[in-house]
């Protein structure tokens, strides 16, 4: 378990950035996952005061601050209508409700963990990250950055007119999950996102337009084989690299015939 | 460091050091109920609520409830009373340890959703991890504890 010299409830995201400088201090989210490491931090950085902690919903976007937690995403009425429901099922049978209540969007994506059904689900939409220093950047570029000491303040999510289905297979209801998958339209372009392979999501675009003429049986599993051949995997505990790859195949041929409205 | 919090609905000063967690703080006020099990976020024995909310004190740093509300086992006697003796009749408890946790669970469940269907409860104290009984006995006392309401 990590020691923590010092705590700090940021007045002001400027104090938590400077005070993110120095390598020995970390911006604590639900601290779920960092309190499980090891090591020493110097000054824990609080961000609970920031206001951070609201789902603001407008006609063109909902703004997720760093600090809702996985709960609010849940429950949150709007962004599952918006998602079909895909961000309560991606977030669900994340350990527990009390968990649930902890752990935030921020912790979430900043971690960029390789078992995250939230980063995997996010990548499914027209999706960004608003940086302190760095601005709105795409969710998709930022997942690819390394960590750094910018602070993430907000994730954004765009209200193109898509649809989204995700799905998951966990061994035990609130493991992590062997393999997430989710799978959307997106202004015309179809995706898949893989999670948990067991490194972090990445996203599969159909570039061979499979599924350009429409979603059947057939085209949603050529898709699948298709995202199952793109898509590295690597074995660990839960499972191996190649009932990963299986497990792609079948989820993303499973997402994608229920997008479809097969 | 000094924080100020509601424990129980009492207002209380307490000295801790940064990386103090809300269970230990706790059970250093007396409120016993607050188990430590797995220690890693996964089991819900040490949950509690705060404003209201369940989550894992295990998990939360004592400095982070600075100016909040936290309720415990010990501060929900009477609105516990209502339900432990359904999962009793039904033999929900073996050893026990995980009870206050779970009981915990069950208080903001009903809160929240007074009627739930059986896979709404499954849901709910999915968090909330049993070693001994399996979970029927539990689902079994909620559920008779619901029917009895509606007489």
């Amino acid at each position: 378990m990590i020691t923590i010299q010092k705590y700090v409830r940021a007045k002001s995201l400027e104090e938590a950035y400077q005070l993110n400088q120095s390598k020995r201090n970390r911006i604590v989210g639900g601290m779920l996952w960092m309190r499980l490491g090891r090591g020493s931090v110097a000054t824990a950085i609080d961000l609970c005061d920031l206001g951070l902690d609201t789902i603001e919903e407008t006609e063109e976007q909902f703004s997720i601050g760093a600090m809702v937690s996985l709960r609010q995403l849940e429950l949150h009425e709007g962004l599952n209508a918006y998602t079909g429901g895909a961000v309560k099922n991606a977030v669900k049978d994340i350990v527990g409700v009390q968990f649930r209540n902890m752990a935030t969007v921020g912790g979430s994506i900043w971690g960029r963990f390789g078992f995250s059904d939230v980063l995997t689900v996010f990548l499914a939409m027209d999706a960004y990250v608003e940086l302190y220093k760095g601005g709105v950047i795409p969710l998709e570029q930022f997942a690819a950055r390394k960590k750094d000491t910018d602070i993430l303040v907000r994730l954004i999510v765009k209200k193109t007119p898509g649809a989204f289905v995700y799905t998951a297979l966990r061994n035990q209801r609130t493991d992590f999950p062997v393999i997430a998958c989710a799978v959307s339209q997106l202004g015309g372009e179809y995706r898949a996102v893989i999670g948990a392979r067991p490194a972090k999501a990445m996203v599969i675009r159909d570039e061979q337009g499979l599924l350009a003429q429409g979603i059947t049986p057939d085209s949603a599993e050529a898709f699948a084989g298709f995202v199952a051949e793109r898509t590295p995997t690597d074995s660990n505990v839960r499972a191996s690299a190649a009932y990963r790859s299986h497990l792609i195949r079948v989820l993303t041929a499973r997402a994608t015939t229920e997008l479809g409205g097969i | 460091m000094e924080i100020k919090l509601t424990l129980n609905d009492k207002a209380i000063t307490g000295h801790i050091e940064a990386d103090t967690v809300l269970l230990d703080f706790l059970r250093a006020q007396g409120c016993y109920s607050v188990k430590r099990g797995c220690d890693t976020s996964n089991c819900g024995l040490c949950t509690v609520l705060l404003d209201g909310k369940p989550i894992l004190s295990c998990s939360m740093l004592a400095a982070r409830a600075d100016g909040h509300s936290v309720q415990t086992l010990e501060g929900l006697q009477e609105e516990a009373a209502e339900f432990v003796g359904f999962l009793a009749d039904q033999g929900a408890d073996q050893c026990g340890f995980c009870n206050p946790g779970f009981v915990m669970n069950t208080i903001a469940l009903l809160r929240e959703n007074p009627d739930p269907t059986d896979g709404e409860i499954r849901a709910f104290l999915a968090g909330n991890l049993c070693r001994c009984s399996g979970y029927d006995g539990q689902l079994r006392g909620i559920r008779s504890y619901l029917n009895s309401r509606k007489g």
